[in-house]
């Protein structure tokens, strides 16, 4: 028999949604099968269907030729099929070791034998070059690390068929790169791989063939080596997409934000989490901060927004010091805020879309007279801006904000934010999650309003953002600026480089 | 009909109708239970029918008035409840706000006679606000400021309230029972109400409120400040980035839902039929009632109308039920029953969504 897994015309239907619509996936013996789709394509609820944590519909799944029925991860693991879920499923306050054996000890009269599965877990270190420290504890390590001992786990259960879930979303350049021959050893000692991602560069990097889903629905099978990247999102999206960011040069004009010694302590230990940072911010540029996730660029936001107190320093914008303003006052002079997280700040999730759209100004005479909401007004300018920046939901300015995919909860955010008219817009990780189609129309739009003359700061996790949109560069690490770069003149490894503390220098 | 159906609002009333369904038929059981193991006559149909009618076919009309008087102020504990809830907060202390407004009611309503007594009542009311609004903004402002769960701050308010009460209670006793309180002055007016229903059980209270509903339903839907309030209850954070004063509205919403109850508390110690204090220690039902009203008429301040009315309408079952010889404890398992059904709403909206769904697709 060619193929190890078999799933064949898998439907799986959530309330008001088909999520697998008859969805094949055959995947061969000893390769690397990447499982391509924008947001909301079925990708991950196909691999919880093969892993037992949904049910289908319809659909039957076929191991090494004989019709299985999994209905739960143990019954899974029994046929040797192992994940790596996005978020770890780690125990911060156990060692590496005991996360690996964990759930699968082996016991002698109620006591663990530690040291036998200690020898496994180097043997197993050793072999896939893993280089892990069993005696480390979990909130010690780093996230890479962090994700070894998640495919370590799934070795030392001897599966044969590792499913990885955009696994490489929260690690460095050096760390992908090195995760990727991870992946190939792995496969060469006769492991099957089958890989979620919506990122090209990845595929072409690793896969041998891919499976494309687009909107619940089985597009195709292609050969890695046979496809471009153009024909691959072309697949994946459904039409022709600019991969490229197209832009003109930046023409900065005058200082509008400025941040001067900016400190930020944090409540629990001494390390500040925003340590002395001091940057300028012109009209009609894009700056970008790029770090890795977790280094201090979300509470530096929040200070410049005011969510979070500063504990020294000041924020100077238009001449004014704003240091220790309100959120509204800093709404109400221009600062838009396009937020990381969109469930927990952007939306209102059971406000409908027009209550979101009004979020920032419910409270001007545009929205309200005397206290009472003008309706009409509201969904009037909720259907107009559906319109203008192509929001799709099932009943249109009525439907929910939770029952909206990701992509379009955003471009509702992005809607509110520039119907402010801001000055400032200050965009966290505006495609974080985000299919091909919506990235290129979001990159679109920031670029749009730097060429309209409003400054831009852009924070984002993902390097090839970070390169093509950006027109310059601040690194953070632990909470400091500890390099600037020119995007037209750095490679991504030397910002990796940054990105990772291993270099860094002097600002001025 | 597909159209109908699949309407959220529609929904919401059938998953409500389901979980009162399923609380009947298990209460059915549990007389038919009863008779199969009781030794003395009695009569299970006899007392489901006692339970439909809401026991009005032994007292009539009259029963009818007993009803609305009971509907008064869990209307507005369930309000009180209901708006919380809305507001992303569970007020417990529903009971604590109610006897304080009460007591506060009722202590104006016997001291202040330098006010005319005509007007004394409206003055009585107002002071039940503003008591059981303090009462209630205590857990708003430990919540804001303190992080301090409101659940825990108001189950103790709750007692606090109760105790606090109990021990005032001799500033207004009664010269011939001083472990009582005297009968209000000034009561509520019965605008010949009392005529039509032949008893001395309703007045204007039921009209106050149902426009406190009316009103509080406005606030919530057709406001700025309910649409603040409500941002804040959904969702803190994204309040908070919206500028929105998020500690304000949690102090505001304890605040309003304290009121609530206080003015429930005073709709019963000064209406027209006699309710007097006395130095017991027992937290008031109707506190607790609020909270089945509000979940069975899903926070909805109109829907609250009709929930209290029909929790009501069990109550006054149950002391009829003992005719065909059951105990009205019958009616608590029921209204449990249908609580805990209507937590199941969502499974039962799904389900509907499911059946018609289903239907049109074949």
């Amino acid at each position: 028999m060619e193929y190890v897994i078999e799933m064949q015309g898998i439907t799986k239907i959530f309330p008001g949604i088909i999520a697998n619509d008859n969805v094949d996936l055959k995947v061969k013996k000893g390769e690397i099968h990447a499982l391509l789709g924008e947001n909301g394509a079925g990708k991950s609820t196909l691999m919880s269907v093969l892993f037992g944590l949904y049910k289908p519909e319809k659909g039957k799944i076929i191991i090494n030729g004989e019709e299985a029925s999994i209905k739960n991860p143990n019954d899974a693991n029994r046929y040797g099929i192992g994940m790596v879920h996005q978020h770890f499923k780690l125990v911060h306050n156990f060692t590496v070791l005991e996360n690996v054996i964990l759930g699968v000890e082996s016991v002698r009269h109620g006591r663990l034998l530690m040291d036998e599965a200690r020898k496994k877990v180097i043997e197993l270190s050793q072999k896939y070059s893993l280089f892990i420290e069993p005696d480390a504890l979990i909130s010690d390590i780093s996230v890479g690390m962090q994700q070894r001992v998640e495919i370590l786990k799934m070795l030392y259960r001897e599966n044969d068929l590792l499913i990885f879930d955009e696994p490489t979303a929260v690690l460095t350049p050096q760390e992908i790169d090195e995760l990727m021959k991870i992946m190939k050893d792995l496969v060469a000692e006769g492991k099957t791989i089958i890989f979620i991602t919506h990122k090209l560069n990845e595929i072409k990097a690793v896969a041998d063939r891919v499976t494309i889903l687009r909107k619940g629905k089985y597009i195709d099978t292609v050969d890695v080596s046979m496809s471009s990247k153009e024909t691959l999102s072309e697949l994946m999206v459904g039409r022709k997409v600019l991969l490229e960011v197209e832009k003109t040069m930046a023409q900065p004009k005058e200082v509008v934000l400025e941040v001067k010694h900016l400190i930020v302590k944090s409540k629990n230990h001494n390390k500040n989490k925003v340590n002395d940072v001091s940057f300028k911010l012109h009209r009609g540029e894009i700056l970008c901060i790029a770090g890795i996730e977790g280094n201090g660029q979300t509470d530096l936001v929040y200070a410049l927004t005011g969510l979070e107190k500063v504990s020294s320093g000041q924020i100077i914008y238009k001449g004014e010091d704003i240091t220790h303003r309100s959120i509204r006052y800093r709404n109400l002079k221009g600062m838009a805020h396009i937020p990381e997280d969109r469930h927990k700040h952007g939306l209102v999730l059971d406000y409908n879309v027009a209550e979101n759209l009004i979020l920032q100004d419910y409270h001007t005479n545009k929205f309200q007279t005397k206290g009472f909401l003008k309706f009409k007004k509201i969904y009037d300018n909720a259907d107009e801006l559906i319109e203008r920046y192509d929001i799709r939901s099932g009943s249109g300015a009525r439907s929910i904000a939770r029952s909206m995919s990701g992509g379009n909860q955003q471009k509702a955010i992005v809607a509110r934010e520039l119907e402010t008219h801001p000055d400032v817009l200050i965009a966290v990780q505006p495609t974080r999650g985000l299919d091909v189609g919506a990235i290129e129309y979001i990159h679109r739009i920031l670029i749009e309003q730097r060429d309209k003359g409003k400054a831009i700061l852009l924070v984002s996790l993902e390097l090839s953002e970070v390169m093509s949109v950006s027109d310059r560069i601040l690194v953070i690490y632990e909470g400091e600026l500890v390099g600037q770069a020119d995007p037209a003149l750095v490679s991504q490894q030397e910002l990796g480089l940054y990105m990772s503390g291993s270099k860094r220098e002097v600002l001025e | 009909m597909k159209k109908f159906i699949l309407n959220d609002n529609v929904q919401k009333i059938l998953a409500s109708l389901t979980a009162i369904l399923i609380g009947f038929i298990f209460g059915f059981l549990i007389l038919l239970f009863a008779a199969s193991i009781k030794t003395q006559a009695t009569n299970p149909i006899e007392g489901f029918i006692t339970i439909i009618t809401g026991g009005m076919r032994y007292n009539g009309i009259k029963g009818f008035g007993i009803i609305l008087r009971y509907t008064t102020p869990v209307l507005l504990t369930g309000l009180s409840v209901g708006f919380a809830f809305k507001t992303g907060l569970f007020n417990i202390g529903a009971a604590g706000q109610f006897v304080m407004g009460g007591f506060t009611a009722a202590y104006i309503a016997i001291k202040w006679t330098f006010i005319p007594l005509e007007f004394l009542w409206i003055v009585a009311l107002l002071g039940a606000i503003v008591v059981g609004g303090i009462w209630g903004m205590i857990s708003g402002v430990l919540k804001a400021y303190r992080n301090v769960n409101e659940v825990i701050s108001s189950i103790m308010l709750n007692y606090i309230g109760m105790i606090t009460v109990s021990n005032l209670v001799f500033t207004i006793k009664d010269r011939f029972n001083p472990s009582r309180s005297q009968v209000p002055l000034s009561r509520i007016p019965t605008f010949g109400l009392d005529k039509v229903f032949g008893l001395n059980t309703v007045d204007f209270g039921i009209f106050i409120a149902i426009a406190v509903a009316i009103l509080i339903y406005i606030v919530l839907e057709k406001t700025s400040f309910g649409y603040e309030l409500k941002a804040c209850g959904y969702n803190r954070e994204a309040a908070r980035y919206a500028g929105i004063n998020d500690k304000k509205g949690i102090i505001l919403s304890m605040t309003i839902a304290g009121a609530l109850s206080g003015l429930g508390g005073a709709l019963v110690y000064i209406s027209s039929i006699t309710k007097v204090f006395d130095q017991s220690l027992v937290l008031q039902r109707e506190g607790f009632d609020g909270i089945s009203v509000a979940l069975l008429g899903l926070s909805n301040p109109l829907g609250i109308i009709f929930s209290s009315f029909f929790i009501s309408m069990l109550r006054n079952a149950g002391s009829s039920l003992s005719r065909a010889g059951f105990n009205d404890e019958v009616i608590r398992i029921m209204t449990s029953t249908i609580i805990y059904a209507s937590a199941f709403s969502l499974l039962f909206r799904d389900k509907i969504h499911k059946l018609f769904n289903k239907k049109e697709g074949k």
